[in-house]
Order: structure tokens, then sequence, then C-alpha cells
């Protein structure tokens, strides 16, 4: 296999448009205008913007719940498009997403077990006894007690049902990681034990991460390469340490200089 | 605090569940209300083995007896039958007809709701078109004109009722897994490898049931009704089959001389359908997750003050606002239960001061206090006593603390777009902060409102000012709110949260007019906060809340620099800074494997 | 918002066309030929043969609908075999009786729903609320023909207050208080229910507005609790009301079925109940246009008044 997990060449994303019952025009937002970027095997990538830079419609794509108005991907090697005709199944094996909300990602209604048999069962074929089995190693992966598997999502807090939603992630065995916001609903403490978690995960599982994040600071915590975006478009991309250093592009520089820092100079 | 880790034994699962079979029966009204209708319920089942007189067989000798004569309580009709044996037949008949009725309409109207709903676009268009002709008739009439086609009969008119409650359910139904559609949970099904027909049979069809339910219990008794009114018309049941509506219809003519004929089957219809409408609204209670967690109360103006609240003297009575011992609690079902445990602090004129805390540590509680903003009910201040001015604002009678509230101490809150009137222009509700306060003109109202988002940097404030809050950008939003919060030069102004719905370019417009504000009218800030950074920033002195509590408190720079309490010195270290890079996560595992120690 | 108010208009023609589409096609699926129900029983066949063709009956359903709809257009709604006179003229005679009556319930039962939600939301739980809340309860559950009988029995039989019944004295009056006098017994039973639910749904909505975040920031500022009520929680809860008093307009509309029966108000209700029974088809088919058609201009009135209100709509 090549050595990049994701691959996108001019990937563009616009909402709404075409014409209206009047033949009036609809006004068009381009989500996500011609990006391009390159995610190597065992890399963590993040992707960095504000409110409607569309880095989340950037990530909804790359997992196929939300098809490209234009533009290549490759996922592992494979054309989305082809993967995304094979289902929903065969992207999941590829690819996976974690949530900003992981209360809201658990169905209200469903006990962990279920959350965490679905992959296993679906994306891996596992029997029931493999199952079993597999849920337990993923708990413990999180670091979740074992008695997690037979609640009900409302008796977790926001940091341990992140830990849950990392862990239905994983369930899927697949080696990309999509991770959309996925520290910013929690505090502060919390949020240090989960992207810890997630740096030990990254060693234990081989995984490939893209990290997409508006805080800086988390980002240059985690992160390999980081992707600046501004308005649907991608204004800088460079290795981590190089772009807190010497940022290139204006917008970039007017983040780092906007982010309110803990000891003044 | 360290989430999982600290936590290694859960409670109990299911202990902090209550029951919702419970939570019906502690609703007395409805408590009544399915105790009734079981009573109903059961006569009419027992109907073929009571010992009733064939409630057909006609009597002419017999006929229109009054209300409890020998032989027939409820006296006799104009043929003579009994109608007391009438009574029970035909409740049977129409609750059977009026529960069928509600069954058919709830399954087709959900399974319509729910593909609507699910599929979305062209389909969802198409059918919701459906749904709106239906509804585009007036409720009886669609009923009447299909019983014009099929022809009167109970069976018909069955069918006319179901049909036309058909878009009640469709229309909730959708209203409901549209919302679930597009939630997380749904795209996480889908990634897990759920096909289209397993996410809407195990993810959105157990969301969705109590939609269905409850719009069930609520329209079950409205079929009944107007199943009955069908049969009254006689284009419902056709003799000799009685139901109640036609033994009222058929009663009718001897409305004046034998009045008990059509009142009793009246009185039996009203007593079915308010008993199922009672039902109906406990067991919505129960199912609609805001009724039940006590959203639907009214909050009063002010917090409610225990009066047998300690009231601590006021410790620092050079500064302008000083809580001392403050404690905050919410009442839910009956339980209390403590937000704030007992704060002191205190604000110097022209001072800002950071309140810092995680989720849940009573920060917000705190500053909404102050003002008596807390909602109560439940929330309600138990000890404590909160100076402005060495005045005691909880002792202050009810109109002095709200004339208090904007021209003493100004509030400004969260999120703007949900803490501005939707429906109020920018302009007329910063006039309203005004004239609260102030009696001027309308002309000077204007000016006056004008100059203020002028100052806080609405730009083309005069046009800018009769537009509403939804055409303005979140920074701008916030801007609208501080202007209202400084319209009348208040002493104090508490801030909650005021950046943390922006982004960092425009938190640091907005700390940076602050700041700017503060020093220029000599302001004393109460600057609520879970961001380290802003703290530094803005603030001059700096308090951590956890829990309840205050931590720690002293000057900015000496507590984040040199923090003195565990707590603190773990939260600091736990905030990521630019700079640092990877060494931060380096720095925090120590923290946390430490942590994993301790656990048994 | 006169474009605004185009655009409804305009998106009125395909509510209009699908109702008459329905309208038609319920009509034409009746069971039974309607030569014979005009004719009667012993009608000869080349009789059957000549009113089918002029009714355009031997052609296909496509075509009957144009021809059927053109008519209607032009005013011709057919002839009532059982009034022998133009539908057009008697329903439309009809319908401004009823027009009468539901407009009346319809304004007594916003201000009586409106006012009781408000009144019971901000007494939430105090004894007025309570009341409130069990009279709302009783006026949803009780069947409304049932009810026109009880006050019939009371104020025209016992106390002899009210006329029992019609629009008009049959001897003397037709001036407008005695159209008033009328009024008073059926409009007021034509409001009950539809006031409960106005009210219920009133008191709900305020209630739910009362708990959101601009009320505390209206309470903030400084307001006395009067105008955060009336100004403030009231104009937004009213934007989720208005609708729902358009959807009552329909209830209205509809319950004059049993209410004109009960107190014999010459109205279309009556008038299609007896039509039904006669099986005098084109009358029920005028009927329920004309009532339909008016109901969907209704709903257009209540939408154009929620945009009015909420500017979030209007842009």
């Amino acid at each position: 296999m090549s050595g990049s997990a994701i691959e996108v060449r001019n990937l563009s994303k616009t909402f709404g448009g075409g014409r209206s019952l009047f033949g009036t025009e609809r006004h068009a937002v381009k989500a996500v205008d011609q990006v391009s970027l390159v995610l190597q095997r065992g890399e963590t990538l993040a992707v960095v913007g504000e409110s409607g830079s569309g880095k989340s419609t950037l990530a909804r794509m790359l997992v196929g719940l939300e098809e490209p108005t234009f533009g290549d991907m490759q996922i592992a090697g494979r054309d989305a498009a082809a993967l995304r005709r094979d289902g929903p199944r065969a992207f999941g094996k590829m690819v996976q997403y974690v949530f900003q909300d992981p209360v809201a990602s658990l169905n209200p209604r469903k006990m962990i077990r279920q959350a965490l048999e679905a992959p296993l069962k679906l994306m891996n074929g596992y029997d029931a006894g493999k199952r079993q089995a597999r849920m337990a190693e993923l708990l413990d992966a999180v670091q979740m007690p074992k008695d997690t598997l037979d609640r009900y999502p409302h008796e977790f807090s926001g940091g341990q049902a992140q830990r849950i939603a990392i862990a239905r992630a994983l369930a899927a065995e697949a080696e990309i990681l999509i991770l959309d916001e996925p520290v910013s609903a929690l505090d502060v403490s919390v949020q240090a034990q989960v992207l810890l978690l997630l740096r030990d995960l990254k060693r234990q599982f081989g995984l490939s991460y893209l990290f997409i994040s508006h805080d800086l600071a988390v980002v240059e915590a985690i992160s390999d390469r980081v992707a600046v975006m501004h308005k649907g478009r991608l204004v800088e991309e460079a290795p981590t340490d190089q772009l807190f250093r010497a940022p290139r592009d204006p917008y970039t520089r007017q983040l780092l200089d906007s982010a309110p820092k803990l000891r003044k100079a | 605090m360290s989430d999982a880790l600290a936590t290694p034994s859960l409670p109990a699962a299911g202990s902090g569940r209550v029951s919702s079979w419970r939570l019906l029966f502690n609703n007395r009204l409805a408590t009544i209300g399915l105790c009734m209708l079981s009573a109903l319920v059961l006569m009419t089942l027992l109907a073929p083995i009571l010992p009733l007189p064939d409630p057909d067989a006609t009597a002419p000798a017999d006929r229109l007896q009054p209300l409890f004569s020998a032989g027939h309580i409820l006296g006799t009709d104009q043929l003579g039958r009994d109608i007391l044996s009438r009574l029970i037949w035909g409740s049977r008949v129409s609750m059977i007809v009026g529960f069928s009725a509600t069954l058919v309409a709830a399954a087709i109207g959900s399974t319509i709701g729910i593909v609507s709903g699910y599929a979305g676009g062209r389909t969802d268009n198409l059918m919701m078109r459906g749904i709106d002709m239906l509804m585009a008739f007036p409720y009886i009439l669609l009923a009447l004109a299909i019983v014009a086609v099929l022809g009167p009969g109970l069976m018909n008119a069955l069918y006319a009722i179901a049909v036309v409650n058909i878009p009640f359910f469709a229309r909730n139904v959708r209203g409901v897994t549209l919302g679930l559609s597009h939630r997380e949970f749904v795209d996480a099904a889908r990634l897990s490898g759920k096909g289209h027909l397993s996410i809407v049979l195990t993810e959105i069809l157990p969301n969705v049931l109590p939609v269905i339910v409850i719009t069930m219990s609520t329209t079950a008794g409205w079929m009944i009704l107007e199943t009955a009114g069908l049969s009254f018309l006689g284009l419902g049941a056709q003799p000799p089959q009685a139901d109640l509506g036609s033994m009222l219809g058929e009663g009718r003519a001897q409305l004046f001389t034998a009045p008990h004929v059509s009142v009793v089957p009246g009185v039996m219809i009203f007593l079915i359908v308010i008993s199922l409408n009672v039902l109906g609204d406990g067991i919505r209670d129960v199912l609609d997750p805001r009724l039940r967690s006590g959203a639907l109360l009214r909050p009063g103006p002010v917090t409610a003050v225990d009066p047998e609240r300690s009231r601590p003297k006021n410790g620092k009575p050079s500064a302008i606002l000083t809580v001392e011992g403050l404690e905050i609690g919410f009442t839910r079902n009956g339980r209390y239960s403590a937000a704030v445990k007992g704060v002191s602090l205190h604000l110097h004129p022209g001072e800002c001061l950071g309140l810092i805390g995680e989720s849940g540590s009573g920060k917000s509680v705190t500053a909404l206090s102050i003002m008596g903003l807390v909602s109560s009910p439940p929330g309600i201040i138990r000890n404590g006593a909160i100076y402005l001015h060495g005045e005691d604002v909880l002792s202050m009678p009810q109109t002095q603390l709200i004339s208090a509230r904007g021209s003493r101490v100004a509030y400004i809150f969260q999120d703007p777009l949900t803490t501005l009137h939707p429906m109020h222009s920018i302009g007329r509700q910063v006039a309203e902060a005004i004239a609260a306060h102030q009696t001027l003109s309308r002309q000077a109202l204007r000016e006056r409102s004008i100059a203020l988002l002028d100052r806080v940097g609405i730009p083309d404030a005069e046009k800018r000012a009769n537009h509403f809050p939804h055409q303005l950008s979140g920074g701008q939003r916030q801007r609208v709110g501080i202007a209202m919060a400084l319209a009348n030069d208040p002493d104090v102004i508490i801030a909650d949260e005021p950046t943390t719905a922006l982004d960092v370019t425009v938190q640091a417009q907005i700390l940076a007019l602050l700041r700017e504000l503060q020093r220029e009218r000599g302001m004393a800030l109460l600057f609520i906060t879970h961001d380290f950074g802003v703290v530094t920033e803005i603030c001059d002195r700096v308090a951590v809340m956890r829990d309840g509590h205050i931590v720690e408190t002293g000057k900015t720079q000496a507590v984040l620099g040199d923090p003195q309490h565990e707590y603190t010195k773990r939260l600091i270290a736990c905030v990521p800074e630019i700079g640092t890079g990877k060494s931060f996560l380096d720095r925090v595992a120590p923290i946390f494997a430490a942590d994993a120690e301790e656990r048994p | 918002m006169p474009s605004y108010i185009l655009k409804r208009l305009l998106s009125m023609i395909p509510v209009l066309f699908g109702l008459s589409v329905i309208v038609f096609l319920v009509m034409a699926m009746i069971p039974g030929d309607p030569a014979i129900a005009i004719l009667g029983a012993y009608a000869t066949p080349e009789n059957v043969a000549r009113i089918n063709s002029d009714l355009g009956l031997d052609k296909p359903l496509v075509q009957q609908y144009f021809i059927w709809i053109g008519n209607v257009l032009q005013g011709d709604f057919g002839r009532s075999f059982a009034l022998n006179r133009p539908v057009l003229d008697e329903v439309l005679e009809r319908f401004r009786a009823t027009l009468v009556l539901a407009g009346v319930a319809l304004v007594l039962c916003s201000v009586i729903g409106l006012v009781a939600g408000v009144v019971s939301a901000v007494r939430q739980f105090g004894w007025v609320d309570k009341v409130i809340t069990f009279v709302v309860l009783a006026g949803i559950s009780v069947p409304s023909f049932w009810l026109g009988l009880i006050l019939i029995l009371l104020f025209a039989v016992k106390w002899r207050l009210l006329p029992a019944s019609g629009m008009y004295a049959v001897y003397g009056g037709g001036d407008l208080k005695d159209l008033l006098l009328h009024l008073i017994l059926p409009a007021f039973t034509l409001a009950v229910v539809a006031a409960g639910v106005i009210a219920r749904l009133t008191r709900a909505a305020m209630l739910e507005v009362l708990r959101q975040d601009f009320i505390r920031t209206a309470r903030a500022k400084g307001l006395p609790e009067r105008s955060v009520i009336y100004r403030h929680a009231f104009r937004a809860a009213l934007v989720s009301v208005i609708p729902v008093i358009g959807i009552q307009a329909g209830f209205v509309l509809g319950g004059a079925v049993y209410i004109e029966t009960v107190f014999q108000w010459p109205g279309v209700g009556a008038m299609l109940v007896k039509a039904i029974s006669t099986r005098d088809i084109l009358l029920v088919q005028g009927g329920v246009l004309v009532v339909a058609g008016s109901y969907v201009f209704f709903n257009l009135i209540a939408d154009v008044v929620q945009t009015m209100l909420d500017p979030r709509i209007r842009t």
C-alpha cells in the first residue's frame, strides 16, 4: 500500500444553489472550496479554522457522510467514489469519525453495549463470543470500567461519553480516524486526559488522525502538521513547529495573535 | 474532577431513573383519569354478562319512562328501550370505533411521518404536500365528504375519522424524525455499518415512539367525540345498531318532553372523553423529557430567598459589591441539591475580578444570584448576603431590586443569539434598557441608543438600529449586549462567559472593547469564564471555583504563576499553551498516572 | 412584505388545485349511478343515457375534471336536484350565515383562549390557574352538539332568555339586535372547544417562552414584571399560537356542521348534512369546495399575520 492514508485534490462542496420554482437563482454557499491535502500514514494532521471555515464539512466528506460537489478523494489508496458505491460498510472499514458532542453521538435510548456491538457485528462480522471479548478490550483501551456496557448514555459525563465514542470508532478497526473537535466540549482537565488517551491509542493501534479544531494550543500539543482553513479555502499548511514559529499567511498570524495567552510575555 | 479515572465505580445502573409508571401515578389527575377509564372499559367489556335487559327490545307501553323508574334506573327512550342497557352497549360501540380509528390513524400517519422525515428531499416534499392537502380541508368537512362517498354507516365513519386524523400523526412524527435524522447518533450508526431500514427501526423508532404514544393519547378522546358527532348527524351508526352519538341524535326529538333521553348519553361521552384527556395529559407529562425535567415551570421575577437564611455581616465595607457565605441550590421533585455552598467574594470599584471554574462549579449560578436572576422555581438562596454599596440585595423589596437591575448592576450573557429578543429590533432593545430607568423623549431615546451602538463599535449604527438580532453576526450581537449593559452607566457589570460562543479573533476584539470601556467608565467588572487565557487578558484578580466553593483567590499573575491550591495547580497544568508543543502531553501524563495508581 | 403576500397567494394555487381534484375524485367515486339518483328508480334507459351525456359522465375522468373545473371557474356548480336551484346560489346564501356564526365564534375563542392561557401561565399553580385548567379540560372534552342541547334546555326552555333556534325571529325581527340574540348560544357553543385548545396552547407557549434566555435579559435590564410578560414573553408566544388559531378556524368551520344542525342555523353545515342524506351530490360538492377554499384563505391570513410578527421568517 502507498504511504498516504488520505489524499484529496481540489475537493469542493457547495450547499444550496440551483434554481427555485420561479427561476430565481438560489443562494449558494461554498462550504469547501478546492481543498487539496494529504494525510500520511501514522501521522496527525490538524485542520484549524473558525466557525464557517468549512472544516467540519471537509471532515464529513472524508467519512462519506457528505458527498463532494467535485474533486478527488483517495482513502488508503482507494478511490472514495468507488468506496461509496460499495456502501457505508466499505467506507466505515477504512475511516471512522469521532463527533464533537459525545453525548449527542450516542442514542439516548440504547445501552452502550448496543452501540459498541453494531460495528463489531456489521463491519467485522464477529460472533457473540468474539464480540464480548472485543468489547472488553476496547473498554480497557479507553480506560472505562466493565459495567459501562449495561448503562445508558445519560449516565455518563462528557469525558466518559467521549471515551465510549472513541471506543466505538475503534471497534470498526479502521486505521484512519477523523476527529471533529473531539475535546472542545470538554473541561480542560478532561480535555487533557482525552488528548493523552488519543496519543496513546495512536501508538497502540498504529492509527492516522485527521484532527479538526479551532483551538491552536490543543492543535500544537497533538499534531505533526497543521492546515489552516478560512472561508472554505486552505490558506496555509506546514509542519506544526514551523507554522507556530513562523506563520506565513496573514490570517494564520491573526489567529495566533488572537489566542489568549496564559502568561503574558 | 478527573472524570473517568477518579470515579472508577459508577452508581448502580437505573438507580437515578424514576419509573414512568410511578411518575404517572404521582399525577393525581392522571390517576383519576386512568381509574375512570379502566372502570368504563371494564363495564363495557362485561356488557354481555351483566344482568341487562336487551338493549333493542322495544316496549311501546313503557316509553319515555323518567329517571329512577322501577326496573329502568335511567328510564326508557321513545321506543321503550332500557336506557342503561343501551348506554353500556352504546359505549362499547363508541369506544371500539374510537380506539380502532386511533390505531389506524397512528399506524398510517406515523409511517408516513417517519418515511417522510427520514428520506427528506423530494419524497418528503411530495408526502407533505399530500398531507397539506388533507389539512386544507376543515376537520369535519373532510370526514363528511368521505362519508358522503362511502355512504352512512359505522365502519365508514371509522374510516373517515381515521383519515382525517392521519395528518396529525404524520406531521408530529415527521417533525421529530427530521430532527433526529440529523442528529450525530444517526450519523454514528451509519458509520457503524447500519443500513437505512436498520437505522429507522433501531435508532429512530425508539426515539419517536413516545411522540406517537403522546399523539395517540391526546387524540383518542377527540376521535371518540367525532365518531359520536357523525352518528349524531345520522351519518354513523345506523339503526338498530346504536352508539352514544346516535342515541343522542335520536333522543333529540324528545328534548323538550323527555330531556334525559339525550342528556344521559351526552354525559357518558363527556365522561369517556374527559378521562381519556386527563390520562393523555398525564402520559404526555411523563413522556415529554422537557415536561419531565420540570422545564415548564414559570420562573418568578426574582430568585426565591429562604426567609430563615443566615445573614453574615459585610466583611469588606469598602467594596462596591460583597458576597458573603452565599449558598444556593435547586429543588427538583422535592429533593434539594446545593449548587453553591458558601461563596464569599468582593469587588472594588473599577476592578475586574475573574470567577473561573469548570462546568458545574457553580460560577454562573453565583453570578446570576447577585441580582436575583436565578430561576425560581427551582432555584432558592438558602444562606448568605449580597451587599451592594453596603445594602443587602436579598433584603430589598422586589421593586427596589428590579430597579437596581440594569441601573446599578448590569449583565452581559453568554450566547448573544438567544439572549436578545428575536422579534425586537436591536435599537428598540437598547432604547428599552435606557427607558427602564430614565424618562426621555422618543427622539432622545433613539439618539442615545444609536450613540451607544456606535460606541460599542456597531458600524453604521443609525441604520443598523432597525435590524433584528438574526441579521447580525455573533460578535456584533455581543456588542449589542454590551451596549444594553452600558445604557445606564452601572457601577458593576457582570459578564457571564461573554466570549465563549465566539471565534478567537472576535473574542479578542470583544475583550479589547470591554477592557477599554471598563477603563473609560471606571466600572467594576465581574467576569465569569472557564478559560484561563481570557482571565489573563482582562482580570486584575481571580477566584477559582470548584464544586460550589472558592478554592483559591488572589492577583491574577500570582494565582496563575504560582498557584497554591492543589486543584488550581492541576487545572493550570492541564491548560495547553501555545509554544509548549508536544511536551504538553508529557507534562500532564504524570498527573493522571498518579490518579490511576490511587485507584483500588 | 407585499411581495411575500403575492408569493403566498401564488402558492395557494396548487393547494386549491389539489383541493378541487380531491373533491372531484371523491364525488366521482360515489357508487351508484348519479342519473338514477336524479331520475329516481323508475328512469328509462334513454333518459339515463341522456342525463349521463348531459353531465359528461360518458367521457374519460380527466376530461370530466377539466369540464367540471372549467364550469366551476365560471361560477357554474351545477343544479341541486333536490332544491331545483343552482348550487352556487344556494351555497353562497348559506355560506353567509355560516360566516357570521363561525366568524363570531372564531373571534370569541381567540380572545377567550388567549386571555385564559396567559392568565393561567402567569398564575401557574395558583387557584386561578387550577380553575382555568379544569374549565378548559371540560371544554375540550364536551361534545359540542350535546352542549348546544343543554344550553337550549336551560336558556330557551327553562329560563326563556334566548331564542332556541334559527338566525332571525320568525315574526318580526331581522335587525342586528335580533341577529345577535340568536347568535349568542350557537356562537358560544361553537367557540368552547376551540377556546380550550387555544388556551392550553397559549399557556404552554407562555411557560416555554418565560424560560428563554431573552426573558432573563429583559429582567436583567430592570424591566418591571408586567412588561417582561406582555411586551417580551407574550409577543414571542403569540408567534407559535397564531398558526394554531389558523387551524382552529378549520375546526370552527367544521364544527359549525353540528351547531347549525342543533340550532337550525341556516348555514352550509346544516345544508351539507341534509344534502348527504338525500344524496344531492352536486350540492355536497359545491358546499365542500366553497368552505374548504375559504379555509385555505383563512390559513393564508394566519400565515401573513405570523410573518408580520416574526422578523426571522420575514427575511
